[in-house]
């Protein structure tokens, strides 16, 4: 059904889950249901940009009458379903299942960046697993630090083939799929080439569903503020706090502020995380938004911009060749005198003013009040057109 | 876009045509092959060269730059002859079918086969197959728009879309992608010549007088210049000063050496920006301003939505935002601004705009998503236009004749320039030519052209070469690709080494004023 404004009608379903009513669209499945309710069931291989895929067995929840145990993220909820997302024999499955990932998992999180936003990490807690109780032969593999955006540490690998879902799912691409067998299989590259060589387009969609720290974003990996964010991050998961109760609990307002992309007309929403002043790292929130989390080069990468040695910080007035910095009492009376000069000899429509399709709302408007309401005349455009 | 980016997901057949979608709107891109790879969507580019979507592509027409409307017209012959349109939609949404029907009579598939390189059956197929969907959008950007042809381009779009009836329902409608991110605000807002804010003109006395009630001052009738106008104004003389903010017409502008020379004539010339951009060094002030992330306010995508901006850090040095260095300028010119604060100019643009009257701040901040047109400050929002009738009453359906570009290929210029954006760049480069991982990915830009056209002219991928048009001459290295058509080349418009603009071609289309960056007719040769 088409509503009167053109959107469409959903038909409305409830279940009740762990003793709570919820209601959502038809063709929802548990997992959808019980976020929309905030009742927390622990995933891994589940982002809710792509197909569900059921391979990590971590959402597994007992639904009455059903055969077995139901994966929450695949099982689609039906009218009047009854679910249990906490049981002790789900509680026992899955502190089992994070016990066999981390037994080939590098356990001294203060050294990876990803420690304090790690799915994995967050699990190990929950569960209180300090150490895997599974001992086997484990990867030891050599970080890849090929190109100036995507690094890949399969080492820390958990194999939910969330990068190779995410790549051809979302992106469309497919640069990464299973290679090799067994013990050996890792999410690689055709014939192990470097990303540069392979269609990648340095989206960084995979750094963005990664739970771990195997793929990480190289531009906000390094050293000065970025790992005194990541001893922040590291703190938080040490004392089990969420980002936002550190922070505030460190007076460190602003921390990470939501606003919209500056390139395309896409409008992707983007979280700037700041430390000291600087833009620290780039992500962009899942679901929300038209770009629902997803990123380009551009918009993922392309701020260092924000920062540059290059900005201009004092007005500059020219005198004869050169420029010279100025005040910025001198520079705007200059302009209001020069403009009021040519205004007053050659009238108001000797005046042009272009501005910008890279500015806000507020500033395009005030511009062209400017220009109609100051100035007098309507030569007020921008680069639409360009 | 009369419908959202989110809607595209929903459409059975998606046209495609003059945007390479999935590097200039790379997230309007993933919904484009989400529908097709998830939701058997079927997919139509229309486009000379070989770009990315076509790998997606049920049917990819390769029509010559500057072909549109030939190639268009083309299908609707086919859907008129086959009777595949939507007769209900034509007979109570929209009026002058018979005239379109008549005009569109002359071409046939073969004689739009003839005009565009297309095959004609390959033009038949795609217009069965976009008539034959429920819902079928059209997706189109700046290939459509920078002709000469641009309006004559974007009626004959619209027509399509109306004889098909995919006006007002979701995954449907008429999908213009608007290339930088506040393009759609920045018009909404009036930041136009003709127009106050919700596109209300200047010339009509009982909207002037509003806006003179609110300001507290008369304003001038006359619509003014459009961006281009003004650059011919001032080369002619008659413009003696410009304020620029934002903006680097010496990169941006069709035949850049055109608009050196007007803006050295000025008197005066202020630019505000963020960087010394090639447009600031010609400035006789230049003022240091803050950057998106040092600032409030909303931007508006594409499809209309309105979203905020929010300040993540303090500008650097003495740089201000342009809100403040506005209101300071206008008080120093003797005009005392309202508050300036972004929350309240928001509340003056929604006192003055019907289509943002129930857009606010802190509605925004709630996290809900608003489309424009929002009248009133319960309204949800209007994610799809036109749903019951169009702007006008009745859709008016305009015959549209196929003419060709400005230029077209010569003896002495035997190939067709055809500009456009990298996946990697944005626009003029101040941006993203800064970020380092960018750079060594892309260092610089190329020249594609065919291997047909590299042979004749002894070109070699990686080797220097000379591109020249009746404007100018750039050096820049070649790509030979089979991505590209004989007798066509394409250059970037990003890189102020080799900028393209030094080469297109600033003949404007007669309405909408924008030059023609799709057709020069150009020559290359080996240096």
């Amino acid at each position: 059904m088409t509503l009167s404004d053109g959107r469409l009608e959903v038909e409305e379903i409830k279940v009740e889950i762990d003793g709570t009513e919820c209601t959502g669209p038809k063709g929802s499945t548990i997992l959808d249901m019980a976020k929309a309710a905030d009742i927390y069931i622990p995933t891994l291989c589940y982002d809710p940009r792509m197909q569900p895929y059921g391979a990590c067995r971590l959402c597994l929840v007992e639904v009455e009458g059903a055969r077995g145990l139901l994966p929450a993220c695949y099982a689609e909820a039906t009218d009047g379903m009854v679910v249990k997302t906490t049981t002790e024999e789900l509680e026992r499955i899955r502190k089992t299942l994070v016990e066999l990932l981390l037994s080939d998992h590098e356990m001294e999180c203060q050294g990876c960046t990803k420690s304090g936003r790690c799915e994995l990490q967050e699990l190990a807690n929950r569960y209180g697993i300090t150490e895997s109780p599974f001992v086997g032969e484990k990867h030891e593999y050599v970080e890849h630090v090929e190109n100036p955006f995507v690094m890949r540490d399969y080492n820390k690998c958990i194999m939910c083939g969330r990068c190779i879902r995410i790549c051809r799912e979302v992106q469309g691409v497919g640069v990464y799929d299973f290679v090799n067998r067994g013990f050996k299989a890792i999410p690689g590259t055709p014939f192990d080439k470097d990303m540069q060589e392979t269609p990648c387009e340095f989206c960084g969609q995979c750094i963005s569903t990664c739970p771990t720290g195997a793929i990480k974003a190289r531009p906000y990996e390094g050293t000065g503020r970025i790992a005194a964010r990541d001893m922040l991050r590291n703190a938080c998961a040490y004392f089990k706090m969420s980002e936002e109760d550190m922070m505030e609990a460190l007076g460190l307002d602003n921390w990470v502020t939501r606003t919209t992309c500056a390139y395309c007309g896409c409008g992707c929403q983007l979280d700037l995380h700041v430390i000291d002043n600087k833009v620290a790292e780039v992500t962009s929130p899942k679901m929300v938004g038209s770009g629902q989390g997803n990123l380009c080069v551009k918009g993922r990468f392309g701020y260092d911009f924000i920062a540059s040695d290059e900005r201009l910080t004092k007005p500059l007035i020219r005198k004869g060749k050169k420029f010279v910095e100025a005040e910025w009492d001198d520079a705007l009376d200059l302009i209001a005198k020069k403009l009021g000069a040519i205004k007053k000899k050659e009238g108001a429509d000797a005046i042009g003013v272009l501005s910008s399709a890279r500015a806000t709302n507020e500033d395009n408007y005030l511009v062209q009040k400017f220009t109609r309401a100051v100035i007098g005349t309507n030569n007020v455009d921008h680069c639409a057109r360009l | 876009m009369t419908n959202t980016i989110d809607d595209l997901e929903e459409a059975n057949a998606i046209l495609v045509i003059g945007s390479n979608t999935t590097e200039a709107h790379p997230i309007i891109g993933l919904r484009i092959k989400k529908a097709v790879m998830q939701n058997d969507c079927k997919l139509i580019v229309a486009e000379p060269r070989h770009i990315r979507l076509c790998f997606y592509a049920d049917r990819w027409l390769q029509h010559m730059p500057g072909t549109d409307v030939a190639l268009l017209n083309g299908m609707m012959n086919v859907i008129i002859e086959e009777g595949l349109y939507d007769k209900e939609f034509v007979a109570e949404r929209t009026e002058g079918f018979e005239e379109l029907a008549e005009m569109v009579k002359d071409y046939t598939p073969e004689k739009a086969a003839e005009i565009t390189g297309v095959a004609a059956d390959d033009i038949r197929e795609a217009a069965r197959t976009f008539a034959a969907a429920d819902c079928a959008a059209i997706v189109y950007a700046m290939g459509i728009t920078q002709h000469t042809t641009g309006t004559d381009n974007v009626v004959t779009v619209a027509n399509l879309s109306m004889l098909t009836g995919n006006i007002g329902k979701p995954g449907a409608g008429v999908n213009p992608l608007r290339g930088q991110n506040n393009v759609q605000g920045a018009c909404d807002v009036g930041a136009l010549p003709n127009v106050f804010t919700g596109y209300r003109s200047v010339s009509d006395a009982e909207v002037r007088k509003e806006f003179e009630k609110a300001w507290g001052v008369e304003l001038p009738s006359e619509p003014g210049l459009t961006a281009t106008a003004m650059i011919d104004a001032a080369s002619a003389g008659d413009l003696k000063a410009m304020y620029i903010i934002g903006e680097n017409p010496m990169l941006s502008d069709a035949n850049i050496h055109h608009a050196e020379e007007a803006l050295n004539k000025l008197d005066f010339l202020v630019v505000q920006d963020i960087f010394l951009t090639e447009t600031a060094e010609l400035a006789d002030v230049v003022l240091p301003a803050a950057s998106f992330a040092e600032k409030e306010g909303t931007f508006s995508a594409t499809d209309r939505r309105v979203q905020r901006v929010r300040k993540a850090v303090e500008a650097p040095g003495e740089a201000r935002g342009d809100n403040e260095i506005i209101a300071d300028l206008s008080k120093r010119m003797g005009y005392e601004m309202a508050n300036v604060e972004p929350a309240a100019v928001m509340d003056e643009i929604a006192s003055l705009t019907p289509q943002y009257a129930g857009i606010s701040h802190a509605r925004l901040d709630t996290g809900i998503t608003l489309h424009w047109p929002c009248p009133d400050a319960e309204h949800p929002g209007t994610p799809i236009l036109h749903t019951k009738y169009f702007t006008r009453g009745k859709g008016w359906f305009c015959p549209v004749p196929y003419k060709a570009p400005a230029e077209q290929a010569d003896a002495d210029y035997p190939l067709v320039l055809t500009t456009g954006r990298v996946l990697w760049q944005y626009h003029t480069g101040t941006m993203t030519r800064k970020s380092e991982g960018i750079n060594e990915i892309d260092p610089h830009g190329k020249v594609w052209i065919s291997l047909d056209d590299a042979e004749k002219y002894g070109i070699e991928t990686g080797k220097e070469v000379v591109v020249s048009t009746r404007r100018g001459e750039i050096d820049i290295e070649a790509m030979v690709t089979e991505r590209m058509p004989n007798g066509v080349i394409f250059v970037p418009f990003h890189y102020v080494e080799a900028a393209a603009n030094v080469l297109t071609n600033n003949a404007v289309d007669p309405v909408s004023k924008v030059p023609e960056f799709k057709v020069s007719a150009a020559k290359v040769k080996a240096k």
